[in-house]
């Protein structure tokens, strides 16, 4: 599968910073009294059945198969999450695509190719609109940074004025592709505070928060559209580098916003992240077919270079082109001087020929779809046409290449996830672009799928795919899309959008092993033909999982309770909350210590035979009794536990995850 | 005379009229009969200005109430409908000939099983005849929602009627030299002429882009931006992949 792997020529070292995964750190509290063991554990932590790996019992048959269809009233299938609310979109934007989301507060920022779309959630079973702010550009991608709005312009219709009816000239300067910038302090009256054009406008965009500037936020602009005229656009240029060193191609736009002066924010850099990434080394040709090339050029055949390779042109190609040399000069047979003429045209007669010709095949890509940052380990991943990238972000304004990865199932590499300690990080392949139907029975299963692979040090190794795997019909657009990590500690979890194909949880904590665990989806958006519609985008924040739906408005769920996830591991993830989110700026997740979540861990090393049931039992009451418990009593009994689990992590199957219960025993010890 | 679909909103039918042939004046007629019926029904489409309210939006678990439901998709009904009404002629250009286009890279592909092409040929040979009969689909319907002419084509990719000849097209001729090659030589040819197809198609997407008023509907310019990116990519690919391949038996 994996044809290509190659690393960039950095000599620049990648300040990595290690993730804090504090595992068996001995935090003695020193303000804990004589530690005692009031809950007498009894029974040994060593399981006595073999470990087993993360399986799920789905539905069977497939409830995703064979929904009515239906615009607002198409037949539902849900398992293991459940419908919170489902809110059509406002009237100005029915029958117009939605596209992704951002999160600030209590609100949901949801874009659209006819604008923006603000969502009050602070209900989230009844989302009420904040604004529908009507100003037309595909794609809408949106993003927050604290005040700031950012949304992406990508589309021929959008106007630097927000006005309707679109742009009719081919070069004009009204036009406005790149990104708008809104001051959105007061939430109910974004203020349109400055734009920043690009040269291939923004497909998509990503905000990059340095941890280190705090007066600048940085966004990565990832353009697919064609380049612009430089009349409409100074500068810009759609040749080969080769041809026009400033050539828009191969590269990305990095912009510099100043937090305090969003109307200076301005592109400071074009890295060229693609650079020398092209086919892999090939071996030339072999001596025998030199020397045979060799020979004919002696004899005086014609020689061509076709897409790189060296082909002695046959005389049933050549002899039709001497005479139409003869012809044109008027000759009535073919003398030496038409095949001198003949030598000379035949490069640009080949190119034509074959096509092509401007260099640019063999090339690697000259865009990414999407770049997802993850600033607090100085990494990104960006999805970059034929390729899925590695990059080290350190300094945000130079982003350098350390690896990338091509896959000759993937068509197109559309957008990245990491898991949250960075070992890993899943591509998804946006086969047929989002309006086809790829999950169809009869797609193969590698196509249009996920892709994931570990971090090795710089590089990166693959290790399985990951498709939605209810077949759905040839009037859904169905492939993989975005998605986000849902914060259950102790596992890697994510919530993905399939458009048509409806929304999935996969667990991907083990990179060789994933599984779904819910699902929900709809029916055709239209019965008769292929209709808009599906799950553009869906993210977890703050306790519930948010979906754009492309016509139907926003969707919201909630997790409920199965084999796969308990109500405690729902109850710890929902301790995490973020102020603001933009899935492709990634966070670190930081779980507060709560019962939730040593509960939690305690679930987890029970699903997976790592302990003995006995154990279990013990400790569950233990943590219970504790819970019960308030001031000195509650911390002696939590220090008592952890000693005891402590002392005996090594026998269980799962040491590191024991450790990690002992630790937020200690940390709730800590906190009275 | 021609022929074509209509789709009226307002009408009790919701669904295809049946095909028919009308003339150009009665065409004409229909669409803005069509036109002035959306505008006394929904009024302007587009709301001017930045801000924009309308009637309060609110949700719940069972989604819309029946009435609501009613209007919404009504509403969805005319906008959409309403795109119907508005075409570029640049547009229906690159839809047709694109359809005409992919259908040749449809031939091509199909040649792949009896001409004895590698297992990788094979697999890309399946690719594309699945991404470029998808696109055919959506091209085609694109034409039909607007009633233009829809060039039909079957399965194996062959044109039922004329023949129009795309940018990077093969000749006639070329179609039969690679029809002739078997196993390495038809792999190595596919390879060629694909490259060359491909780019051809990226041509046509830059001719359709450098013209006045086009691709303004924004299904047009996101299936012209993916054709690029995605035919660019494969090109890279098939590129890759002819250069893997053993040097040629010169003659």
């Amino acid at each position: 599968m994996t044809v290509v792997t190659s690393n960039a020529p950095s000599t620049r070292s990648r300040r990595l910073r290690a993730l804090s995964v504090v595992v068996g750190l001995a935090v003695v509290a020193s303000c804990a009294g004589p530690s005692t063991t009031p809950t007498g554990m009894t029974s040994s932590i060593a399981p006595t059945m073999p470990m087993t790996p993360l399986s799920a019992t789905p539905p069977s048959p497939d409830p995703r198969v064979g929904l009515g269809a239906g615009l607002f009233d198409a037949e539902e299938a849900a398992w293991n999450l459940s419908v919170v609310s489902k809110t059509p979109p406002p009237d100005p934007f029915v029958g117009r695509t939605n596209s992704d989301l951002a999160f600030k507060g209590n609100y949901v920022i949801q874009g659209n190719y006819d604008g923006v779309q603000i969502w009050d959630v602070t209900d989230p079973s009844s989302p009420t609109t904040v604004i529908t702010y009507v100003c037309p550009a595909s794609q809408s991608d949106v993003s927050v940074a604290g005040d700031l709005l950012f949304v992406s312009g990508e589309g021929m219709t959008g106007r630097l004025d927000c006005g309707p009816g679109g742009v009719a000239d081919a070069v004009s300067q009204e036009r406005l592709r790149g990104i708008r910038i809104f001051d959105i302090s007061d939430i109910r009256n974004p203020e349109y505070v400055h734009n920043v054009q690009t040269c291939r406008g923004s497909h998509t965009h990503t905000v990059l928060e340095d941890p280190n500037d705090t007066e600048n936020v940085y966004i990565y602009v990832s353009g697919s559209a064609p380049v612009r005229p430089a009349e409409e656009l100074a500068g810009c240029s759609g040749l080969l580098p080769a041809d026009d060193p400033n050539s828009a191609l191969f590269r990305i736009e990095v912009i510099r916003v100043p937090i305090d002066d969003p109307a200076a924010a301005a592109i400071v850099s074009s890295p060229r992240i693609f650079e020398d990434l092209v086919a892999p080394p090939t071996h030339g040709l072999a001596p025998d077919d030199l020397a045979v090339i060799e020979a004919a050029r002696d004899r005086g055949d014609f020689i061509v270079d076709i897409m790189g390779q060296t082909v002695v042109l046959p005389p049933r190609y050549t002899a039709p082109l001497l005479d139409s040399m003869m012809a044109a000069r008027g000759g009535e047979s073919v003398t030496a001087a038409d095949s001198m003429a003949l030598r000379e045209a035949l490069p640009a007669l080949m190119a034509r020929m074959v096509g092509g010709g401007d260099g640019r095949e063999g090339m690697g890509p000259t865009q990414c779809h999407d770049i997802t940052v993850y600033p607090m380990i100085g990494l990104a991943g960006g999805a970059c046409e034929g390729y899925g990238l590695l990059l080290d972000i350190s300094d945000p304004v130079d982003p350098i290449r350390l690896a990338a990865v091509a896959d000759s199932n993937f068509s197109y590499w559309h957008s990245a996830t990491f898991n949250n300690d960075g070992s890993a990080i899943l591509f998804t392949d946006e086969w047929g672009g989002g309006g086809a139907p790829k999950c169809r029975a009869s797609d193969p299963y590698e196509w249009g799928a996920n892709a994931i692979f570990t971090i090795e040090g710089e590089d990166m190794e693959f290790q399985s795919y990951f498709k939605m795997s209810a077949p759905q019909t040839s009037l859904e657009n169905c492939v993989a899309h975005n998605g986000s990590l849902v914060p259950v500690p102790g596992r890697t979890i994510m919530v993905q959008s399939w458009y048509q194909g409806g929304i999935s949880l996969l667990d991907w904590t083990d990179p060789t092993n994933p599984v779904e665990i819910a699902f929900h989806d709809r029916g055709p958006s239209d019965a008769e033909r292929m209709g808009a519609g599906g799950s553009w985008s869906v993210y977890w924040y703050n306790g519930y999982l948010y979906s754009s739906e492309i016509s139907r408005g926003l969707d919201v769920f909630e997790l409920t309770p199965s084999p796969v996830m308990t109500q405690n591991e729902i109850d710890a993830a929902n301790t995490v909350r973020f102020e603001q989110l933009n899935s492709q700026g990634q966070p670190e997740i930081v779980w507060p210590h709560s019962f939730a979540l040593a509960r939690a861990y305690v679930d987890q090393l029970e699903r997976h035979r790592a302990v003995s049931s006995g154990w279990v039992t013990e400790v569950r009451a233990a943590l219970a009794a504790a819970e019960q418990a308030s001031g000195s009593a509650r911390v002696s009994s939590l220090n008592g536990l952890a000693s005891q689990i402590s002392g005996a992590a090594d026998e269980s199957r799962d040491p590191a995850k024991v450790r990690m219960l002992v630790d937020v025993v200690r940390g709730l010890a800590t906190a009275q | 005379m021609r022929s074509v679909y209509i789709q009226l909103p307002g009408l009790p039918d919701e669904g295809w009229l049946e095909q028919r042939s009308i003339d150009d004046a009665t065409f004409l007629m229909t669409r803005i009969r069509a036109l002035s019926v959306l505008t006394v029904l929904f009024g302007p489409i587009v709301a001017v200005g930045c801000a924009s309210a309308g009637p309060a939006t609110t949700g719940s678990a069972t989604g819309p109430s029946d009435t609501d439901r009613a209007r919404l998709e009504a509403l969805y009904r005319a906008r959409t409908d309403s795109a119907f009404l508005t075409v570029h002629e640049a547009d229906a250009r690159f839809m047709t000939g694109m359809i005409h286009h992919h259908a040749q890279a449809l031939v091509m592909s199909h040649l792949a099983p009896q001409n004895g092409a590698s297992e990788s040929i094979r697999t890309l040979t399946g690719r594309i005849i699945n991404a470029q009969t998808d696109e055919i689909a959506v091209m085609q319907r694109w034409l039909r929602d607007r009633g233009r002419p829809v060039p039909e084509v079957d399965q194996s990719g062959h044109m039922m009627g004329g023949h129009m000849q795309m940018a990077g097209m093969l000749t006639p001729e070329q179609l039969e030299e690679l029809a002739a090659a078997r196993s390495q030589e038809y792999d190595r040819l596919f390879l060629t002429y694909m490259i060359q197809h491909h780019n051809g198609a990226v041509d046509m997407v830059d001719v359709l882009f450098a013209t006045d008023g086009a691709a303004q509907d924004d299904f047009v310019f996101k299936l012209a931006s993916d054709i690029q990116v995605d035919q660019k990519t494969e090109v890279a690919r098939m590129q890759r992949m002819l250069d893997a391949m053993p040097a040629r038996e010169t003659p």
